[in-house]
C-alpha cells in the first residue's frame, strides 16, 4: 500500500484538501501527447478569437485575377476560386467550427448524461419513456431529422446547435444509461443506501462521478463528429452559408478545384484533422488525469 | 425470551419473502431476537441461511416491490421500523443503524476520496460544511486507528489495503454515533491477521462508543470471540438462540451440534482423519421440506419432524432451539415460543 507523495500533508495546511484540480492538471502535464494537444487548441482558439488581427487578408475580398495562385509568401496556402487567401479563410473558418465542434456536443451531453443516469437509476416507466424517446432519436435518419430542423427554423448558428443537440443526445444517454445500471449494482451504492444517501444524491454524488471519464471521451470524440456534422449541413446548403467560412464549406467548396489547386480543399481538411487529432489527445490526457489509480 | 427494557433492538416474527413469477419465496421466517444496550450479537449460519437478508430487512434495504417485508414487531430503540416510510427508514440509515460490508474493497466508491465518503452520513443526516465533516472524519480515523490519518484523508480507496479501508468503512459506520452497528462478514475478505486486528477494534469501539452489533459471520471462532447473544440461523430461520456460554456449552439443536463438530481441533492427534461434516445441502428456499428444515440433514430425525415445525423450544435462561428433541412428542405448539 503506497500514499502518493502529493498525499504529503505535512507542507501543507493543517488538514487543508488537496485540490481536485490541481491533483487533475498535475497529473495532465506529464502526458507530453495531451498537452501538445491542449497547446495546439488553445493556439487555435486565440486564432479563431483574434482573427481579424492575425489573419494576413480580408476573408471576403475577392480578386478575380488572382484565382487559384499557388502557396507564397503574399498569399501563405494560395488563393481560391474567388481569389480570396486560403488561410484567412481557415483562420476564420475555425470561430465557426470550433464553436459549432464544442457548443452541441456540451448540449448533448449534457441531456444526454441526465436522461441516461435517470433512465439507468429510476428504472421502470421512466427508463422505458427516456429509452424509446432516444430509440427514434437514433431510428430517425439524423441528417434529415437536422435538415428539417434547419429548413423550419432557418439556418443560422443556433439553429445547428439545436439540431446537433436533438440528434447527439441519445447515444450518449444510451452509453450512460448502460454505465448506471452497471454501477447501481455495485457494493458502494448499496453502502451508499445504508447511509441514507437520497436517491438524487446517489445519482449525482455517486454515479455521476463514475461516468465522467466515459463522458469526456465521448465529448473528445463527439467535437470531430460535429464539426462533420457542420459541414455536411452546410455543403446541403442548410448550414452556414457563403460567404461565411466554415472548415466543412470550405472542403466541400474547394474539392470541386481539387485538380486545379489541391491546397484550396487540402488544407481545410488537414486543420480539420489536426483539430480532431488535438481534441482526441486532450480528452484521452484528461480522461486518465481525472481516473484516481492512474494518480500515482 | 423475556422482555428486557433494555433493548436497542427488538424483532417479533420478522418475516421476509420475495414475489416471483413462479410464486413467493420466504427467504425469512419467524425471526425473533432481541439486541442489548451495548451488546455484541451473533447471526451465524451457512450461506443462504438468512444472515445478510436479516439485515437487509431491519435496513429497510430490500428491495421493493419484489420483496416484503413484515414484522410484529420491529422496535429500534423506541422507534417502530415496521410503521416508518421509505423515506423515514432512510433518514434512519446511516444515523441510528448503520452497516459495515463484507468486501472493503468493493464497497468504497472508486472515485471519490475517503474522507468525503466516511463523512457522507454527517452530510446527509446533519447538513454538516464540509469542513467540519473534514475534522470530524479526521477524529473518526484516528478513532478506529489508521495510521498517519491526516494524509489518508485525500487518498482514493485504491490507495488503501483492504484493512484500512475496512477500518474506514468502521468509521463510516460509527460516525454518526449510532444505536446499532450491522457488520455482515466485516473480516471475511481479510487475512487472518488482519481479522484480528479488525475484531479488536470492534471490540474496543464497543466499549468506547457503546454502540450495539449485530455481528453476521459464519465463523463460529469470531462469535466465540466476540458475541455476548448468538442466533444459530437456517433456512430462514433462527434454529437457536442462547447466550455465548450456553451455545458452545450445551449446544441444543442438532444444526449446531454439528456446526461445533465440524471445527477442526488443533489438539486433534490424527489429522489425517477426515473432518466431520453435516451430510446434505443447504435446502433450496423455494421447495423447504415440511415439517422441521433440517430433518432430511438430522440424525436425531423423528416422524414427528416430518410432520410440524417444532418452533423454539425454550430451554431456560433465554436459551431456545427449535427441535422437537427437547419438546413433549405429541405437543402441537400453535403460536410461535418467540
Amino acid at each position: 500500500m503506497t500514499v502518493s507523495p502529493d498525499l504529503n500533508v505535512d507542507t501543507v495546511e493543517e488538514i487543508q484538501e488537496a485540490s481536485l484540480l490541481r491533483d487533475t492538471m498535475r497529473a495532465f502535464a506529464r502526458n507530453r501527447m495531451a498537452l501538445l494537444g491542449l497547446v495546439f487548441v488553445a493556439l487555435l482558439v486565440f486564432l479563431a478569437i483574434f482573427a481579424p488581427i492575425v489573419s494576413p487578408h480580408d476573408p471576403y475580398r475577392m480578386a478575380l485575377d488572382e484565382q487559384f495562385l499557388p502557396p507564397s509568401t503574399t498569399y501563405w496556402l494560395g488563393t481560391d476560386n474567388f481569389g480570396r487567401d486560403v488561410l484567412t479563410r481557415i483562420i476564420y473558418g475555425a470561430r465557426i467550427s470550433l464553436v459549432v465542434g464544442i457548443v452541441p456536443s456540451l448540449i448533448s451531453l449534457i441531456i444526454g448524461t441526465f436522461m441516461g443516469v435517470l433512465s439507468g437509476y429510476i428504472g421502470g416507466k421512466v427508463d422505458f419513456v427516456i429509452m424509446r424517446l432516444a430509440d427514434m432519436m437514433i431510428a430517425f435518419p439524423s441528417l434529415l431529422l437536422a435538415m428539417v430542423v434547419m429548413y423550419t427554423l432557418g439556418a443560422n448558428l443556433f439553429n445547428i446547435f439545436v439540431a446537433l443537440a436533438l440528434v447527439g443526445w441519445a447515444g450518449v444517454a444510451r452509453v450512460v444509461r448502460s454505465q448506471t445500471l452497471a454501477l447501481k449494482e455495485k457494493e458502494f451504492i448499496e453502502a451508499a443506501h445504508a447511509n441514507g444517501a437520497s436517491r438524487v444524491t446517489i445519482m449525482f454524488r455517486h454515479i455521476f462521478p463514475n461516468v465522467v471519464p466515459t463522458l469526456i471521451v465521448l465529448f473528445s470524440l463527439s467535437i470531430p463528429d460535429a464539426i462533420m456534422w457542420e459541414s455536411s449541413l452546410s455543403f446541403l446548403g442548410v448550414g452556414v452559408q457563403p460567404p461565411e467560412a466554415s472548415w466543412g464549406l470550405l472542403v466541400s467548396r474547394g474539392k470541386e478545384y481539387l485538380f486545379q489547386a489541391p491546397v484550396v480543399a487540402i488544407a481545410p481538411g488537414v486543420a480539420i484533422l489536426l483539430t480532431v487529432l488535438a481534441f482526441n489527445f486532450v480528452g484521452d490526457g484528461l480522461r486518465d488525469a481525472l481516473d484516481p489509480s492512474m494518480k500515482d | 425470551m423475556t422482555e428486557k427494557t433494555d433493548n436497542v433492538l427488538s424483532v417479533r416474527d420478522l418475516r421476509t419473502e420475495f414475489r416471483g413469477d413462479r410464486g413467493h419465496v420466504r427467504v425469512l421466517e419467524d425471526i425473533s431476537f432481541d439486541v442489548g444496550r451495548g451488546k455484541i450479537v451473533g447471526l451465524v449460519g451457512e450461506s443462504g441461511s438468512g444472515k445478510s437478508m436479516t439485515a437487509l430487512s431491519l435496513m429497510g434495504l430490500v428491495p421493493k416491490p419484489r420483496g416484503q417485508v413484515t414484522a410484529t414487531r420491529m422496535d429500534l430503540d423506541g422507534t417502530d421500523l415496521t410503521r416508518l416510510s421509505q423515506d423515514g427508514l432512510r433518514q434512519l440509515r446511516g444515523r441510528d443503524i448503520s452497516m459495515v460490508f463484507q468486501e472493503p474493497m468493493t464497497s468504497l466508491n472508486p472515485v471519490r476520496k475517503v474522507w468525503e465518503q466516511v463523512g457522507e452520513p454527517l452530510a446527509v443526516h446533519q447538513g454538516m460544511k464540509r469542513r467540519a465533516i473534514r475534522a470530524r472524519v479526521l477524529e473518526m480515523f484516528e478513532m478506529v486507528g489508521i495510521p498517519d490519518p491526516k494524509a489518508r484523508l485525500d487518498a482514493y480507496p485504491h490507495q488503501l489495503s483492504g484493512g484500512l479501508r475496512q477500518r474506514a468503512m468502521i468509521a463510516m459506520g460509527l460516525i454518526c454515533e449510532p444505536k446499532l452497528l450491522i457488520a455482515d462478514e466485516p473480516t471475511t475478505a481479510l487475512d487472518v491477521t488482519t481479522q484480528a486486528q479488525i475484531l479488536r477494534l470492534m471490540l474496543d469501539l464497543r466499549d468506547r462508543v457503546g454502540t450495539s452489533i449485530i455481528m453476521i459471520t459464519h465463523d463460529l471462532g469470531i462469535i466465540a470471540e466476540m458475541c455476548d447473544e448468538v442466533n444459530v440461523m437456517y433456512a430462514g430461520q433462527i434454529v437457536e438462540q442462547a447466550n455465548v456460554f450456553d451455545l458452545f456449552e450445551r449446544p441444543s439443536h442438532p444444526y449446531t451440534r454439528g456446526l461445533l463438530a465440524s471445527i477442526p481441533k488443533a489438539t486433534e492427534k490424527r489429522l489425517s482423519r477426515r473432518m466431520p461434516s453435516i451430510p446434505g445441502m443447504v435446502p433450496n428456499l423455494a421447495k423447504l421440506p415440511g415439517g422441521c428444515r433440517f430433518r432430511p440433514r438430522c440424525g436425531d430425525a423423528m416422524p414427528i419432524c416430518m410432520q410440524k415445525d417444532p418452533g423454539l423450544a425454550d430451554l431456560g435462561n433465554g436459551h431456545g432451539a427449535r427441535c422437537w428433541l427437547h419438546l413433549p412428542h405429541d405437543a402441537h405448539p400453535q403460536g410461535e415460543t418467540a
